[in-house]
């Protein structure tokens, strides 16, 4: 077997005394999608949280291309674009400062392209708007217009449909699994059933395996 | 150079049992050195020739100041260890030594208060000993302060380590600069710690009774890291089996 | 890479003076704990003239800490750090970044406020030059410095109290040292010795602390 692109090994996570779960193993390979559902406390985002880097495992190890996760900060910026449950948007801040500044941070992008990322998420006329003044919706879009931009492959994505509206979940739904189709990898969470999945897809439930 | 030793360190069942070994060891030189040390100063030792019998304090008084600046160190090596190699021991020793040496400053501080009443005839001197030592207690709060108040125990062990690593490289510079506060405002006042020389009828009790202390600390803090790898482990079968073996025997 | 410092300098620059309040607070609590003395110990201007060194430095150090505790709260809810961290860069030189506009907006302003509340407690023309001196030194190790506790306390709900705690204690030489300096200055002796001891603690602190900061936010950020 070809190393994967991304590995979790005999991954545990404690929180506050309670194990949310514990010998997770996972193999994530290019072009698949991973959706883990699981009831509210069941470590949805703790264990996206695990996989970017964010947080350390109580056991276990994640790595990326067969290596430590630990040992190659580097190598995992470059890949991967986090977006968490709060996307680092700014209120005070316009959708094209906030967008820019993300972009400086992670990968550089031209001021055409993010005109036409916030245009692709359907912010034409709102670039130069306060973001506090913005919808929650509108600015849940400033967040993922990044998916918009540079393409990293590997996207962890912290329910990234909340707040959006039907039209912006299909739209979103349809940019993720051309993302996969690509070669890309993309691990969400989620409460909806997806309608649009790629052909990679599969799904983790983590309060099935608890049970 | 053979680093198993260190790496097996790190297993809570092997520091348990092997803890389990050494605990009475420590516990019975602890309580002999500090009986003997205890009884050969305020007993024996010769009369201080300025302050009479009050300077018997040192007993007690330079021991626990000794332990006090000691215990803050290690917290900052545990807090390396525990960050730099990951090791849970090291977080546990952190967190289970910062009370003790709290209240070892404490002591030092009591005491020494004590002392001041009748060689200052104050019981708060601003001197720059003691008032290095009330700042160490602030530190000490600190460390406690944080470690109580982030939930999530492996947080809170890193963040402690941090804040005592922070602590330790500022210690030295608090101390001068404590000192220099010191001299500028009370220009020679009457140093009592430093004796140009003790006679050794003085200072032999004085060892033994740092030693006691180090062993009493030693022994304490064993204890409380037993307690804590047990309730840390407490999934774990091993830990398991000892509670029942410990209940059995108490019941 | 220097590129990216610079633009959080901007970013953050834009940030402070979207909300200029903020900015305010620091100086206007400065400005009342100074007035407050004097109603507290009596109008007399000799004894004032005489506390005034350590009036000044514990208004100051106060106000900076008060400052400091909102430093990483936003980022750390809106999800910024969590940014930060994942980004390719250091994230020590983002902090030193980050605390740097902080300082350059309320420590510097702190500094420049200062000699006219020293004229209102009687110091000395003469005194001034090491008055500002000795806060322009002396704040940037206590904006550093505190920032470390901030690292360390901000996913804490009633982070405020705690970071006083923790860091207080550890401002002690910067009290000591530009207090000192301040005295020495009224009482007409050279205050360079007190002044040089700053300088190399500021350097110490602009060196080390970013790294300390970085670990605590680290840690914060991945609870």
């Amino acid at each position: 077997m070809s190393t994967p692109f991304l590995e979790a090994v005999a991954l545990a996570c404690e929180r506050d005394w309670r194990l949310l779960f514990d010998k997770l193993d996972l193999r994530l390979e290019s072009g698949e999608m991973l959706q883990i559902s699981g009831p509210n406390g069941s470590g949805k985002t703790s264990l996206l949280r695990l996989l970017s880097g964010l947080m350390q495992p109580t056991a276990g190890q994640v790595l990326l291309k067969g290596q430590p996760l630990e040992a190659q900060r580097s190598e995992l910026a470059r890949n991967l674009v986090w977006i968490g449950h709060a996307a680092g948007i700014k209120g005070l801040l316009t959708a094209e400062e906030n967008l820019t500044w993300l972009c400086a941070l992670h990968q550089p992008a031209s001021r055409e392209a993010i005109w036409q990322a916030l245009a692709a998420v359907g912010l034409r006329g709102f670039e130069d708007v306060p973001c506090h003044t913005l919808s929650a919706g509108q600015q849940r879009r400033v967040g993922l217009a990044r998916l918009y931009l540079s393409a990293p492959p590997l996207w962890i994505l912290d329910e990234p449909f909340t707040a959006l509206d039907k039209h912006g979940v299909a739209q979103l739904e349809r940019h993720l699994a051309n993302h996969c189709e690509q070669g890309g990898l993309v691990v969400l969470t989620t409460h909806h059933s997806l309608l649009e999945k790629p052909a990679g897809y599969r799904e983790l439930d983590l309060g099935q395996r608890a049970a | 150079m053979n680093w198993t030793w260190f790496h097996k360190l790190g297993s809570p069942k092997w520091f348990y049992e092997i803890s389990g070994r050494w605990l009475p060891w420590l516990a019975w030189a602890a309580a002999i050195l500090v009986s003997v040390g205890v009884v050969w100063g305020l007993a024996f030792a010769p009369e201080d020739y300025q302050q009479g019998n009050s300077f018997r304090i040192i007993y007690i008084h330079v021991p626990a100041a000794f332990l006090a600046q000691s215990v803050y160190v290690m917290l900052a090596v545990a807090g390396v260890v525990g960050l730099v190699w990951k090791m849970k021991l090291a977080d546990v020793a952190l967190q289970q030594a910062a009370p003790i040496g709290a209240w070892m400053t404490f002591i030092a501080l009591l005491t020494g208060a004590v002392w001041g009443k009748p060689t200052w005839g104050a019981w708060w001197v601003w001197d720059a000993r003691l008032t290095s030592m009330l700042i160490l207690l602030f530190l000490y709060f600190g460390v406690i302060a944080l470690g109580q108040a982030i939930s999530n125990r492996d947080s809170a062990a890193k963040a402690c380590a941090v804040l005592a690593i922070v602590g330790v490289v500022n210690i030295p510079i608090i101390k001068y600069s404590v000192e220099w506060w010191n001299t500028l405002h009370q220009p020679a006042t009457f140093k009592v710690t430093e004796k140009p020389a003790m006679p050794m009828e003085m200072w032999l009790p004085l060892l033994v009774m740092v030693l006691g202390f180090y062993c009493f600390f030693a022994a304490v803090l064993l204890m409380r890291m037993r307690l804590d790898v047990l309730r840390r482990e407490s999934r774990a079968s091993w830990v398991k089996s000892e509670i029942k073996s410990l209940v059995g025997k108490s019941a | 890479m220097s590129s990216v410092f610079t633009l959080l300098l901007k970013r953050e620059t834009r940030l402070l003076f979207r909300r200029p309040a903020e900015l305010a607070n620091p100086l206007v609590f400065f400005a009342i704990v100074i007035a407050l003395f004097p109603l507290a110990v009596g109008p007399e201007s000799q004894l004032l003239q005489t506390i005034s060194p350590g009036l000044v430095w514990v208004a100051a150090l106060l106000a900076v800490l008060l400052s400091l505790d909102g430093l990483f709260r936003s980022d750390f809810e809106d999800g910024s750090l969590e940014q930060w961290v994942v980004s390719p860069h250091p994230l020590a030189l983002l902090v030193l970044a980050k605390v740097l506009a902080h300082w350059a907006f309320s420590g510097l302003a702190l500094v420049l406020l200062a000699p006219l509340l020293g004229l209102m407690l009687g110091l000395p023309l003469g005194a001034m030059p090491v008055l500002l001196l000795s806060l322009l030194l002396g704040t940037p190790i206590l904006s550093l410095l505190g920032a470390v506790g901030a690292a360390l306390t901000v996913g804490l709900k009633r982070g405020g109290l705690l970071l006083a705690l923790l860091i207080l204690p550890l401002y002690i030489p910067v009290l000591i040292l530009g207090s000192g300096a301040l005295q020495a200055a009224l009482q007409g002796l050279p205050a360079i010795g007190h002044l040089l001891w700053l300088a190399s603690l500021t350097a110490l602190a602009v060196t080390l602390t970013p790294f300390a900061i970085a670990a605590g936010l680290k840690i914060s950020v991945g609870e």
